[in-house]
């Protein structure tokens, strides 16, 4: 067995931007493997863009490092670096026909025209777009369009393909549909994508890996599982899907539990934490409203449990969500799978019914910043 | 009750009532339609009556023959009432058809060297951002709004053998005597294009500032270099701007009589000064507007092209 | 990425300079003692002095700025109707013709459009009497006639952009058609008007050669005067007047373009204001 360390194949080394007074990216550091599919996901405003045109070469780093596949390309101007972007817009040109607009990066390509041809078809197949390749931008839809700018951006065999917000204009059905056609074609063609998002749903459907971002800074990064059942600060637990937050501290750390009094609550609640907690330590407990079991019964004692009484349901078919007002006025959510087939009067709970939330000491996270 | 009952009946009754017959369509043309008809028709009216029938009249006298008198024109007395003399007299004399080429080579001329002046200009304010912008805007218009004639004016005294340019020139030691540059075709062509510089910058400018940035991001990011860039995107999305600003240059640059007047050679003028000379000096109004007539086919289809590419300008472009 | 390069920058700054030195030289030399407009004889104002005391100069400036006000506000009141009808009704008969009329003015040479003229006025003198010699009243119609063209195309792309759910919400809220029109259209557009009459104004008072065909004895306009002195040469309280014109022209741009420039600032900061409470 060789060295099996991987060198990265993007690296991102402590790249700040400013604009003026305004820090977009602050010192922001982190790797992409080859032939990932990365994604980063956050707000507006919280700088993904900006990083997406320092990757693009739109925008010069104003400290740190870039570099793709070993070679520096901090200071390379885009139409000299192997990276490719769909734009949010598409950016189709509009005097030329689809074939045109997907050929346009080849002539930078020692390529015979019979090449190019050949590859422009090719792409036009990747997408499905053949019989359309003689149209302009304004006779096509949407949909049709964002396959363009896909097939283009493609065409030129990139090292690594930059995706701007590539469903935000799409309706439901299409950007299903769509998702699943990007993964494919990152899985076809191998090449390393990043996607920026502003879409939670988009990015844990799409990426191998997430880098949740908020004001310039990276937050957390990891694969979908880890970012939803494993959030390392308040921010990404409630940023990602909904959560419950309860404040408190430290009750006691020794045992395989750790327990935590919260505030307003009787009883301590009991957490299954790996790592350096005191008694004493000021902590969230956050529970995922899937987590939690809603029933009518009284549970037995010995377990984390809480009594309220159901303020609202919303009733989604395949599941239904609750929320429980718990005797000392907090609110949480409740995610119940509708998993036995009846009728209303055969539900677990109705509005305004007494009952009692449970959940395990494993599904709640604790949660320090 | 009752109050309501008897008022309702009243409403009803009041209103079945018949207009008077003769003022009803009246009445109906000045509730809906009124405003609308004034709105078209009076403009209408105006530019047909000052614009329109004056043409038919310059036809009409570009037919008859040079009297003493007044006016001073006769027509034939017989069918087909006009003569064709004048146009005959522009196709034989020298004076005359020179004159037309002149103009339109002149015209052109001014037009590309206008173009490539104004169009790195227009280029340059509409990539610009913020105060500035605006600043070069207001700089670029300024000068429109001060006196054309007082304009050209100000170039007499630059180019004159004592003018600025050769004082400069000659306190430099670059040339020892006076290069003569008033009242020369190169003078003319300064004139013209200092003038209509702003014409062509605007629409350019208009133009290419609605241009999306983002496709020359595109272009780039599929390799292309700057100046490829250029070539390939915004120099063919930007031709409506470049037509509409050659339109505005070159149309009325044909017929100039102040800037050939005043800055250039009496020997080979523009068909501009033909025309007034013709009018004001010789007093031959057939001739005169014989020439206008020529002028005016002659720019028939620039013209043509000007108003389609103007009319679907402003009704989609926002200005 | 810097959208303006270095040579673009380069440009513009040669390009100015070419329309400014005239300019500028032409007010350094309205202070030229020396009657020689371009050699330099020492510092003067006497120049200024004489251009005051020169009655035929001042009573031609106040018959152009006459004839430019009546003529601008007439102007502008067909011009807008005119964009009025090519923005807002689609279809009538003898469209084309009519938009073809409007934006022709726009591109014809003066010495047509002047002649024309001219030999229209004669006619409706020989048929009917009026307009009675050429004068004030003459060169007055013809300027209407050409600056219309001006206010129109203004007009008309500027009520082309707006959005017309403020007109039909006012409709849909109890008002004529008439009534929107005052109420509503005309005040979004009024800017646009207000500019359209600038244009007239200045177009008129600037106007040389139709007014030359057009005119009469007695009805000396400015550029008339002016031209009778600039024929002969250079000479230095032409250059006092011309600099008064620039100093005037520029001082009401540059104010136009700090209010305008304000209220668009305002109006941004007012939005990012909106949108921040929002959030």
């Amino acid at each position: 067995m060789g060295n099996d360390i991987v060198a990265p194949f993007i690296k991102v080394d402590a790249v700040t931007k400013n604009f003026g007074d305004f820090t977009a990216v602050r010192d922001v550091t982190f790797d992409i493997q080859k032939g990932e599919l990365f994604a980063l996901l956050g707000g507006s405003g919280c700088g993904k863009t900006t990083l997406l045109r320092m990757l693009a070469g739109f925008e010069i780093p104003t400290k740190g490092r870039i570099s793709i596949d070993g070679q520096d390309m901090t200071d390379l101007p885009p139409y000299e670096r192997p990276v490719n972007m769909m734009f949010q817009s598409y950016a189709l040109f509009p005097h030329m026909s689809v074939e045109k607009n997907v050929g346009y990066g080849l002539k930078h390509e020692n390529l015979t025209s019979a090449e190019r041809a050949d590859r422009v078809r090719a792409m036009l197949d990747l997408v499905q777009l053949t019989p359309l390749a003689r149209r302009k931008p304004h006779q096509l839809s949407g949909g049709q369009r964002q396959r363009v700018a896909l097939a283009r951006a493609l065409a030129k065999q990139p090292k690594v393909l930059l995706l701007d917000e590539p469903l935000g204009a799409l309706d439901r059905k299409l950007r299903e549909h769509t998702q699943f056609e990007i993964m494919n074609i990152q899985e076809k063609t191998g090449i390393t994508f990043i996607v920026v998002t502003h879409d939670q749903e988009e990015a844990m459907t799409l990426a191998n890996r997430i880098a949740v971002m908020d004001k310039g800074a990276i937050r957390q990064i990891g694969t979908p599982t880890e970012i939803y059942e494993y959030p390392q600060s308040r921010f990404v637990a409630d940023f990602i899907g909904s959560i419950n937050q309860f404040e408190g501290s430290i009750a006691s750390a020794d045992g395989a539990n750790v327990t935590v009094a919260c505030t307003g609550f009787d009883s301590v609640i009991e957490v299954t934490h790996r790592g350096e907690l005191r008694s004493g330590d000021k902590v969230a407990v956050a529970v995922r409203p899937e987590k939690i079991h809603i029933t009518r019964k009284m549970p037995s004692p010995g377990q984390n449990r809480l009594s309220g009484k159901v303020l609202d349901l919303g009733y989604f078919g395949k599941d239904s969500l609750y929320r429980v007002k718990l005797s000392n006025g907090i609110v949480v959510r409740v995610n119940h799978v509708n998993a036995r087939r009846g009728l209303e009067s055969e539900r677990v709970a109705q509005w305004a019914d007494d009952v009692w939330l449970t959940f395990d000491p494993s599904s709640a996270i604790l949660l320090k910043d | 009750m009752a109050d309501a009952a008897t008022r309702h009946a009243q409403i009803e009754a009041a209103q079945e009532q018949p207009l008077p017959a003769a003022t009803a369509p009246l009445r109906r043309w000045l509730d809906r339609r009124a405003w609308r008809d004034a709105m078209i028709g009076v403009p209408y009216l105006w530019l047909l009556l000052f614009f329109l029938v004056p043409f038919f009249i310059v036809l009409a006298i570009s037919g008859g023959t040079a009297v003493v008198g007044l006016p001073p024109i006769t027509w034939e007395d017989s069918f087909p009432y006009v003569t064709f003399d004048n146009y005959r007299f522009l196709a034989e004399d020298d004076l005359y058809w020179k004159g037309y080429l002149n103009s339109l080579r002149i015209a052109a001329i001014s037009t590309m060297l206008c173009l490539l002046i104004g169009y790195p200009m227009a280029l340059g304010i509409a990539r610009s951002t913020g105060v500035w912008r605006h600043i070069m805007l207001m700089m670029v218009i300024l000068p429109f709004w001060t006196s054309f004639l007082l304009r050209i004016y100000a170039w007499m005294g630059m180019l004159g053998n004592n003018g600025v340019l050769n004082n400069f020139l000659m306190l430099t030691g670059i040339v020892s005597s006076p290069i003569r540059m008033m009242h020369t075709e190169f003078a003319v062509y300064v004139g013209i294009v200092y003038s209509y510089l702003p014409f062509m910058v605007l629409p350019l400018f208009a133009n290419l500032e609605k241009l999306d940035f983002t496709l020359n991001e595109a272009a780039m990011d599929l390799g292309s270099k700057p100046w490829q860039v250029f070539l390939d995107v915004t120099l063919p999305l930007s031709v409506p701007g470049i037509v509409a600003g050659a339109m505005l240059v070159f149309i009325p640059a044909t017929g100039e009589y102040v800037i050939p007047a005043l800055l250039g050679a009496a020997d080979s003028p523009m068909i501009g000064r033909v025309l007034a000379d013709e009018f004001f000096l010789n007093r031959d109004w057939p001739v005169a507007a014989s020439v206008a007539v020529a002028l005016l086919l002659l720019l028939v289809v620039p013209i043509m092209i000007y108003s389609h590419l103007e009319s679907r300008m402003a009704s989609s472009n926002p200005s | 990425m810097n959208r303006r390069s270095k040579l673009l920058s380069m440009w513009l700054c040669f390009g100015f300079v070419f329309l400014y030195l005239p300019l500028v030289s032409l007010v350094i030399y309205s202070f030229n003692k020396s009657r020689l407009a371009t050699l330099w004889g020492g510092f003067s104002t006497e120049w200024y002095v004489k251009l005051f005391a020169n009655s035929q100069i001042i009573e031609a400036a106040l018959l152009s700025i006459r004839i430019a006000a009546v003529s601008a506000t007439l102007a502008m009141i067909l011009g807008t109707m005119a964009g009025f009808a090519l923005a807002r009704f689609i279809s009538f008969p003898g469209r084309t013709l009519f938009s073809g009329l409007v934006s022709a003015p726009l591109v014809m040479p003066e010495v047509i459009t002047g002649l024309s003229l001219l030999f229209l006025f004669i006619m409706m003198e020989q048929a009917i009497g009026w307009p009675r010699g050429r004068g004030a009243t003459t060169v007055t119609l013809a300027h209407i006639t050409f600056s219309m063209s001006y206010v129109a195309v203004i007009v008309q792309s500027r009520l082309s952009s707006m959005d017309r759910s403020v007109e039909e919400a006012a409709m849909d809220l109890g008002s004529k058609p008439l009534r929107v029109l005052f109420d509503i259209t005309l005040p979004i557009i009024s800017p646009a008007m207000i500019s359209g009459w600038l244009l007239a104004f200045t177009l008129s008072l600037d106007d040389l050669v139709i007014t030359a065909f057009t005119t009469g004895p007695g009805a000396n306009t400015l550029p008339l005067v002016v031209w009778s002195k600039v024929k002969l040469g250079v000479t230095p309280d032409v250059n006092a007047l011309a600099t008064i014109i620039i100093g005037v022209v520029a001082t009401c741009v540059v104010i136009a373009g700090i209010i305008l420039y304000r209220a668009d600032r305002r109006r941004e900061r007012d939005i990012q204001a909106a949108i921040a409470a929002n959030q």
